[in-house]
């Protein structure tokens, strides 16, 4: 294949924005992992519910209007589709992962270890069976909401064969204001001061006045919203919607987490950015087909040579 | 035991008196008793399945009961990685691929080896070369804390079918390699009800012959699990799972057992593979993903992690659900639904779909499991204690009464 500047670019357009997705899950895994100490092995597919339900909705509510699709719908109308589809699906896969945490984890929450985890892939495997009754077997096409329209040689007049469509645009103005807005949350905020003293020393934080069980779904809620974001965000950009898309998903964004350090918030962001691009690049230019173990074995390689991650966090390595 | 006063007593002259003999025996050691019921039904079972249970299971049933069969045995070898050490493997099927291609790389016309082998040498060396794959995924990464292995675990899992499924120049990639060489030798047959003895080769039809093949391969397999269990390696184990630093302040060696756990657990799986290859004939990436680790693995938490007996019968119930009963108490009900006739009732039964929603009931099977008995339904004793330390009582009510007794004693009797 001819590498040519402009093929790298697209790559890298391509990874950055996957990159943002994945980076959305994993901030959910490392939120989780930095506060209970749980891999929670569900996240990859309240992501996919997050897919499925705005899937559900871009094709539902234009039929509503008599209309074939979305795409057909009146600009300002359209856009306050895409913010709703935003919204409901954050609030719904919010509100799923903490209403897993409290039936699922929380008596778990002083079993050992291996207890919860194995209760996190029962909950993942009545999630996808969910998934699976929800839009059956097979993957579903998402469709297309905004024109197809390239940035970059239509709008700005540019002359590069590189496509940046409204498309991207959009999933990019999904994405990365959350993961901005999730550092300022935990960094800033309140909530995130408690978030953070509670994922140091939970009993310590309690003898502080935390509520221990308020600030968990908490930050169950802020992950299960992030993956909603993701979910929609995903669909957009692949046209795709399956029932299994959060096994493989889940586990891209699990890498991302522990490349960047799990429990450290900004390193889940930028994990999430490097294995968009990895994939991105391992798909151009080695083989698509090996993508998948290239990614794992990029894992395993990270997990055994640098258990804290690139960037590291203490926590990791608490026991 | 001292109420037994007449348990050894030579059985009665009459048919009767043995039988009551038996009874009173079997009172006195239950287990043993139960025991003695399993193996004689598993002897006896396949010249009943066509006249029993066959038409009332389906033509097939025998065959499903086999590849069940193949599925417990890899829950027996998961059972040492899991329940013995206690660490999490959530690639176990990576293994299983391992020893059922090996099996087919030495005993296919379709192999790209110079040289052919027969089953019964494939057979053995499958376990070696399973055993020594543990080792080379143990060896750096079982230093890693639990979850991480078993995400490890999990990623290895993926990586070893996907390296099947793209190598195609070696392994035929999706079409898979086939056929693959037959176990033969002067195996028992039954012939219009007579056993007879022949140098035969074991085609897949002949299900009762892989059914004795796999039972004997499961018995040895059992004999030399329950012996490692009680040997110095297996307490070692069991210590490592309770609490490691106290065992490696005991001189256990932690990575070392470990990677015996690791390799010993994956080889058993190379049994597993080698059979299953052997009897299906073909062997393809696609036989070995995430959701046989997994089914293996309920297997082992519905049976109660540690317990061999307890393993073998999760298996069999998690397993003949899995592969039978799914599909076939789905249509009952819908017979069932049909015969009543009632309208919210039938359309409720009819409407069921057991098969469709394996997934979920896999699922709330473990949540359940996890929350209300995390010991699993037959749990080794110290398995059952360790998942229910919490709720014992500790020592913090006696201090607080001796704090409360000190409180009262007068101010100066201290000094």
């Amino acid at each position: 294949m001819q590498v040519t500047p402009e093929l790298l670019i697209q790559v890298l357009l391509i990874g950055i924005t996957n990159g943002a997705i994945i980076a959305l899950v994993a901030l959910g895994y490392t939120l989780v992992y930095g506060i209970v100490e749980l891999i929670n092995f569900a996240h990859g597919d309240v992501f996919m519910l997050g897919t499925m339900l705005s899937l559900t909705m871009v094709t539902w509510v234009p039929s509503l209007m008599g209309l074939r699709g979305a795409w057909l719908m009146p600009t300002p109308l359209l856009m306050a589709l895409v913010l709703g589809t935003l919204i409901l699906a954050m609030v719904f896969c919010g509100l799923l992962n903490v209403a897993i945490e409290r039936f699922a984890y929380r008596r778990l929450r002083n079993a050992p270890r291996l207890a919860p985890l194995i209760t996190a892939i029962g909950v993942s495997f009545i999630l996808v069976n969910v998934g699976l009754h929800w839009k059956g077997a097979s993957p579903v096409n998402f469709p297309d909401l905004l024109p197809n329209v390239n940035l970059l040689a239509g709008v700005l007049g540019l002359n590069t064969t590189v496509t940046f469509t409204l498309k991207d645009l959009l999933v990019i103005l999904i994405t990365v204001p959350l993961i901005v807005g999730l550092q300022l949350f935990v960094q800033r905020t309140r909530l995130g001061k408690a978030m953070r003293a509670t994922a140091q020393d939970r009993e310590a934080a309690q003898i502080m006045g935390i509520d221990i069980n308020l600030t968990i779904a908490l930050t169950f809620l802020l992950g299960g919203a992030l993956a909603g974001a993701a979910g929609l965000a995903f669909g957009l950009y692949n046209n795709i919607a399956w029932f299994f898309q959060g096994f493989r998903n889940g586990l891209y964004a699990f890498t991302a987490a522990v490349m960047g350090g799990i429990g450290n918030v900004t390193g889940a962001a930028l994990g999430g950015f490097v294995i968009g691009l990895l994939a991105a690049f391992s798909d151009f230019f080695f083989d698509p087909r090996w993508t998948q173990a290239v990614v794992f074995a990029v894992l395993i390689l990270i997990l055994v040579f640098r258990p804290t991650g690139l960037l590291g966090e203490k926590q990791a390595e608490r026991a | 035991m001292a109420e037994h006063p007449v348990r050894f007593t030579p059985p009665g002259a009459s048919p009767f008196g043995v039988l009551q003999t038996l009874l009173r025996e079997a009172r006195a050691q239950p287990k043993r008793a139960w025991f003695g019921v399993f193996l004689a039904v598993a002897l006896v079972y396949p010249m009943l399945d066509r006249q029993v249970l066959g038409p009332w299971l389906g033509e097939h049933f025998l065959g499903s009961l086999n590849s069940t069969l193949i599925l417990v045995m890899l829950a027996l070898g998961l059972n040492i990685v899991v329940g013995y050490a206690g660490l999490l493997d959530l690639g176990y099927a990576a293994f299983f691929a391992i020893g059922g291609y090996t099996a087919a790389f030495l005993t296919s016309p379709q192999s790209p080896l110079p040289f052919r082998t027969d089953f019964w040498v494939a057979m053995p060396l499958s376990f070696l070369v399973a055993a020594l794959f543990g080792v080379i995924l143990g060896a750096p990464t079982l230093r890693l804390r639990g979850d991480y292995l078993a995400i490890v675990t999990l990623a290895f899992g993926e990586i070893v079918p996907r390296v099947f499924l793209n190598l195609e120049t070696i392994t035929h990639g999706s079409k898979g390699m086939n056929p693959i060489g037959r176990p033969h030798g002067p195996i028992p047959q039954l012939i219009d009800g007579s056993l007879q003895f022949g140098q035969v080769e074991l085609l897949a039809s002949d299900q009762e012959a892989w059914y004795y093949l796999i039972a004997l391969t499961m018995a040895l397999s059992v004999f030399l699990i329950v012996r490692l269990r009680h040997s110095r390696l297996g307490r070692a184990w069991m210590a490592m799972r309770e609490d490691e630093i106290a065992a490696a302040s005991m001189g256990i060696d932690l990575l070392r057992t470990k990677l015996l756990a690791f390799a010993m657990g994956a080889s058993f799986s190379g049994f597993a593979g080698s059979i299953f290859a052997a009897m299906l004939q073909l062997i393809d990436p696609f036989q070995f993903d995430f959701s046989i680790s997994i089914i293996v693995l309920s297997m082992i938490i519905l049976g109660g992690m540690g317990n061999v007996y307890g393993v073998l019968v999760g298996g069999l119930v998690f397993g003949l659900f899995d592969r039978v009963f799914a599909d076939r108490v789905t249509g009952w009900l819908h017979n069932l639904g049909t015969a009543l006739n009632t309208p919210i009732a039938s359309d409720f039964l009819k409407w069921v779909d057991l098969s469709g929603s394996k997934f979920m009931i896999f699922g709330l099977a473990l949540v359940l499991l996890m929350l209300l008995r995390p010991e699993g339904l037959f749990p080794s004793a110290e398995r059952k204690a360790e998942f229910h330390e919490a709720e014992e009582p500790t020592e913090a009510e006696p201090a607080e009464g001796a704090a409360a007794e000190l409180q009262q004693r007068p101010a100066g009797g201290a000094q």
